[in-house]
């Protein structure tokens, strides 16, 4: 692999690639020293140009648990306030021999742009409405503990369908490994044509969730919204919310996932949250392995 | 991105499908005995079973264990310890640019610490993965000492590194390859390739 760039351009044996390797990985953080030496002396640089705690802590911890150096560079603060471009930035920062350029920012395509600027390998770490691939591969990776394959699988996702990257990105990570996906939201966050993706638009949340193996819950981005795409929160959680009632629509051993943040009480309740059937934790647990995985793979030097 | 390789050539010995020819240097009833033989030395040479553990090298190691440790288990009375440790990510020859070896999941049930660990590979060749699964098994603790058997010594060292029990010694040139494999009656042999 070049670039980590979105899933659309993985083929499914890439995608198996990264989550084999990532089970390697897993076992690394469970020990007492946490730290194998395969990227002594490789500079990882993040460059979050969009706010972030969990994705860029979690690229961080991976480049260190496999010995890189993690640099992190974030919008305030940067030349980027000295109006100095994008792509002279990381120019700059590859000129400084960084290894991998790992990419944030509220643009759809600034690091497929990068990437064609820059000779290091590129990790989206999630564009504008675009893509988040490392999310879909943590997602992947986390219903194979529970689950073992995807394939033939009813998988659920709710929400922001249109603003979603990671709708987008786990949409064609799952359809790739071989599992049926629904999505469900408002008719205002349903894009028109999502069909083309080979998913079943469902416009209720009975209908999505029916006998469904997974549910993916999406975060409500109640500041990129200002209101326009629905009455209320209070509505949509009435409507689109999971909680135990809604949950018992699907299969019972149904696994639920969520991206993180959550909002409590609005997409999902504290109690499915925190209960069982929730992997909320072990996402967050798994994406540190998936994206040392990722890091590895990438800085193999190989085309 | 292109199909990426998974399985570059290994620098040890592989599981390999069992008509690949060659000149078979240890056959089941020879690596029975090897193995055997070697439960005795290393219990001699420790002084019994107490603190005692066995690691397997991934993967080539993994089957040569489970011989090892049967017998250690046998004449102790009781199970011995093991785990399985993966040196992929602690390989000098990986941190170069090249293509990404697969790595595995690493197994280690038991602390290390004050133990008397015995790294157990299938081939020792280069010295390399011994070195590597040394710094591998530091990172769990501090053991009250490291040592290595293997079933077969093929020589070429490039590290000062010794193994303490042997299989047998097989002359080899750099050119060959050594092969531990299953044939299609599920018997082990060892091969020159």
């Amino acid at each position: 692999m070049k670039h980590l760039l979105g899933i659309e351009g993985m083929t499914r044996s890439e995608i198996e690639l990264v989550l084999e390797t990532s089970e390697a990985m897993l076992e690394i953080s469970q020990r007492e020293i946490k730290r194998v030496p395969t990227l002594r002396g490789r500079t990882v640089i993040n460059v979050f140009l969009e706010s972030s705690t969990r994705t860029r802590v979690s690229f961080e911890i991976a480049a260190k648990r496999l010995s890189a150096d993690a640099i992190n560079v974030t919008r305030a603060g940067s030349s980027l306030s000295k109006a100095e471009t994008l792509a002279d930035m990381a120019r700059n920062l590859a000129a400084m021999s960084a290894d991998v350029l790992v990419v944030r920012d509220s643009v759809a395509g600034v690091p497929h742009m990068l990437a064609e600027r820059v000779r290091v390998p590129v990790v989206n770490a999630g564009d504008g409405c675009h893509e988040h691939p490392t999310q879909a591969l943590l997602d992947a990776f986390t219903l194979r503990q529970s689950l073992g394959s995807l394939e033939g699988r009813v998988v659920a996702i709710v929400g922001d369908i249109s603003h979603s990257r990671v709708a987008r990105s786990d949409i064609h990570c799952f359809t790739k490994l071989g599992a049926e996906v629904r999505v469900a939201g408002p008719p205002t966050m349903m894009p028109a044509g999502i069909e083309a993706l080979g998913v079943k638009p469902c416009f209720s949340l009975e209908q999505a969730l029916a006998g469904a193996d997974v549910i993916v819950m999406l975060r409500i981005q109640q500041e990129r919204l200002d209101g326009a795409l629905f009455p209320s929160v209070r509505e949509y959680s009435r409507t689109f919310g999971l909680t135990q009632r809604t949950l018992a629509l699907a299969k019972p051993e149904a696994i639920v996932l969520h991206p993180g943040p959550i909002n409590r009480g609005v997409e999902i309740a504290s109690d499915v949250a925190d209960a069982e059937p929730s992997r909320i934790l072990d996402q967050v647990t798994n994406g540190v392995a998936v994206r040392m995985a990722v890091l590895y793979l990438l800085t193999g030097g190989q085309t | 991105m292109s199909p990426p390789d998974l399985h570059p050539a290994e620098p040890h010995a592989e599981s390999e499908p069992s008509d690949a020819g060659g000149r078979v240097v240890l056959d089941a009833a020879g690596i029975q005995r090897a193995t055997t033989r070697i439960a005795h030395e290393i219990l001699e040479r420790n002084a019994g079973a107490d603190d005692l553990c066995l690691v397997a090298i991934v993967r080539g190691g993994q089957p040569v264990a489970e011989l090892i440790g049967a017998q250690l288990s046998a004449l102790a009375g009781r199970p011995i310890p093991s785990g399985a440790l993966d040196i992929t990510l602690y390989r000098d020859d990986v941190v170069a640019r090249g293509v990404r070896p697969m790595p595995r999941p690493t197994r280690m049930p038991f602390s290390v610490e004050g133990k008397r660990v015995v790294l157990v590979d299938d081939v020792s060749f280069t010295g390399r993965t011994v070195r590597a699964a040394m710094d591998a098994v530091l990172d769990f603790g501090r053991p009250a000492a490291i040592q290595v058997a293997v079933l077969v010594d093929r020589g070429h060292r490039e590290l000062p590194i010794k193994v303490d029990f042997v299989g047998k010694n097989i002359p080899t040139s750099r050119a060959e390859r050594v092969v531990l494999r299953a044939r299609p009656d599920g018997e082990l042999e060892v091969a020159v390739v």
